[in-house]
């Protein structure tokens, strides 16, 4: 009697914790082939945190975070934002996709990039207004960009693309971000400009979720950390999760000895 | 040339011409950015064998049986690239390439051996079209735009043609910005709620319809140059999608005008009779202003 009563406090109290939750995960398997990509993943984020998605290459970072947002289908699985589904919660979310998901030979300019963030806002035909582009280029200048505005995308750097991607998504004034891997490629000025903006949301209350491949830089950008290798190794804050143990277990053979090393420096 | 000539002769084939060129043009555009350009291509071969059964069972060169005939053949295409790429472990694009070429082929064959002489239906016809016959004989001058007797008379593939064109383009401006958005990040587009499959297959189907509506007029070869040359054109002229699409219209106008007037004077001109095809003739113009514009068109670096 007591033991189920336990149980049952348990569940009511995971539960609480996930309607709480900017982003919850349960049970997420998606397979592109015959082995899964992403294998029976569950994942509460924490509000108000910074989390960072963290496993070596082909461990289905990227993978889990789409299936989230419902941008591919999962085999089995569902995600809540907030404690309702995805669908009904779309603005609150915004989206970051891997830099290279995109063609930037694509006929249009930095600006109109940054619209397309206010989509939620715009509908199909409403017009757009003053008021919008000036929001557009306040997100623009809070990345350092507003200068960029009129050019064609493909004029700019790799460092550049990511930050109007950014910019973006500040565009939806969203309460959670999501991003893939957006720190891949880009200059340290780039990266220094994204991670002081991402901290501000952070201070701000938002939650950010990120796709992160730097180990190095985890415990200094990061409060939480989510290791997953198809499977989910550990989750939780960078100090309790984030060790050579759990790292070990999520990259296997697959992490240099050299790398360990320069990490439990970087931990210690 | 008077109005008297130029009215009944050569104002409704032109009309005709440059709304078969901007219907295929606008959804053009966002075919060629979404490397699907060649579904304009397939479209108006697989219709053709469509088009043939739709005939033979019917009997009429009519309308409904066209689309039917066409969205029937489109389906089992559709079917026989999944299959082939499946059974034959092809990559898609061979799958597709053999499937059109082969349900064109056979359109041809069928053209042939079945009684189609009583009515304009041939090989010929479904290449090139017959956009000079589409005359207007109740017209006698500029003066019988305002007739509406006269009116009565035009070549029913004109309102055809114009009521085609009105449509596309209402598509294309209602959905812009989904159409848009998901052509440049479609994974973008679906966090934001857009069903991204619908609307490409929206799209699609939205371009069979120019193709099919276009095909009894003006025959598949100035369908395949009007979807893939203006659009393509436009993209070397401007790095902005808004100005890229009237770039498309102003050369897909100015292809369907300047080829019919070549195809029908132009022979003249150089000391010989007759004319050459119109639908041949602003197709070829199409590739010229594609020509050009590769050459000297301004926005022709890319993104490395």
């Amino acid at each position: 009697m007591s033991i189920e009563l336990a149980t049952l406090n348990g569940q009511s109290a995971d539960r609480a914790a996930r309607d709480q939750s900017p982003l919850a995960i349960r049970g997420m398997t998606v397979s592109y082939g015959q082995k899964p990509a992403v294998f029976s993943v569950d994942m509460t984020v924490r509000p108000g945190a910074m989390t960072a998605i963290i496993g070596p290459n082909g461990a289905g970072k990227s993978t889990l975070l789409k299936a989230a947002l419902g941008i591919i289908t999962p085999l089995a699985g569902t995600s809540t934002v907030f404690g309702k589904t995805v669908a009904r919660q779309r603005d609150w979310i915004a989206y970051v996709p891997q830099r290279a998901s995109v063609d930037w030979d694509f006929p249009t300019r930095v600006i109109d990039v940054v619209m397309m963030g206010l989509y939620a806002q715009l509908g199909l035909l409403g017009r757009v207004r003053a008021h919008h582009r000036a929001q557009a280029l306040d997100c623009l200048a809070r990345v350092g960009m507003q200068d960029f505005a009129t050019r064609q995308i493909g004029q700019l750097s790799g460092g550049q693309q990511q930050r109007v991607f950014l910019a973006r998504a500040l565009a939806q004034q969203a309460d959670l971000y999501l991003l893939d891997e957006p720190f891949a490629g880009v200059d340290a000025a780039t990266e220094k400009a994204i991670i002081d903006v991402l901290k501000s949301l952070r201070d701000a209350g938002k939650t950010v979720v990120a796709v992160h491949h730097d180990l190095s830089t985890v415990a200094e950008y990061f409060d939480d950390v989510f290791l997953i290798n198809t499977q989910a190794v550990a989750a939780g804050p960078v100090a309790d999760v984030f060790t050579q143990e759990n790292l070990q277990a999520t990259y296997g053979g697959r992490l240099a000895g050299a790398q360990m090393d320069s990490l439990s420096a970087a931990t210690a | 040339m008077t109005g008297s000539e130029f009215v009944p002769l050569s104002l409704p084939p032109s009309l005709i011409g440059i709304c078969v060129a901007v219907a295929c043009a606008l959804p053009g555009n966002f075919l060629v950015l979404r490397r699907q350009a060649l579904i304009g291509d397939a479209i108006s071969h697989v219709v053709l064998p469509g088009i043939v059964v739709a005939f033979l069972i019917s009997g009429v060169v009519a309308k409904l049986p066209m689309l039917l005939g066409a969205a029937g053949a489109a389906v089992v295409a559709v079917a026989a690239i999944e299959l082939i790429r499946r059974l034959g472990k092809i990559e898609p694009g061979a799958a597709m390439g053999v499937v059109f070429t082969t349900m064109f082929a056979g359109g041809v064959l069928l053209l042939e051996k079945s009684d189609t002489s009583s009515v304009h239906l041939d090989v010929e016809h479904a290449l090139f079209g017959n956009l000079e016959s589409l005359i207007w004989l109740d017209a006698t001058g500029w003066s019988s735009v305002f007739d509406i007797d006269a009116l009565a008379g035009l070549p029913v593939e004109l309102p055809r043609m114009a009521i085609t064109l009105i449509g596309v383009a209402l598509f294309i401006a209602i959905f812009w910005r989904p159409l848009k958005i998901s052509t440049f990040d479609e994974g973008f587009a679906r966090t934001m709620g857009m069903r991204t499959g619908p609307l490409g297959l929206a799209l699609v189907i939205v371009s069979a319809i120019a193709a099919v509506a276009a095909f009894d007029a003006v025959g598949s070869i100035i369908v395949i140059a009007m979807f893939i040359c203006p659009p393509a054109a436009a993209r070397l002229m401007t790095n902005r999608l808004e100005t890229q699409v009237a770039w498309s219209v102003a050369f897909a106008i100015l292809a369907a005008i300047s080829g019919y007037m070549i195809a029908g004077y132009g022979p003249l001109w150089i000391g010989f009779h007759g004319s050459v095809s119109a639908a041949g003739m602003i197709a070829t113009m199409s590739g010229v202003i594609l020509g050009i514009a590769a050459v000297k068109g301004p926005h022709r670096q890319r993104a490395t």
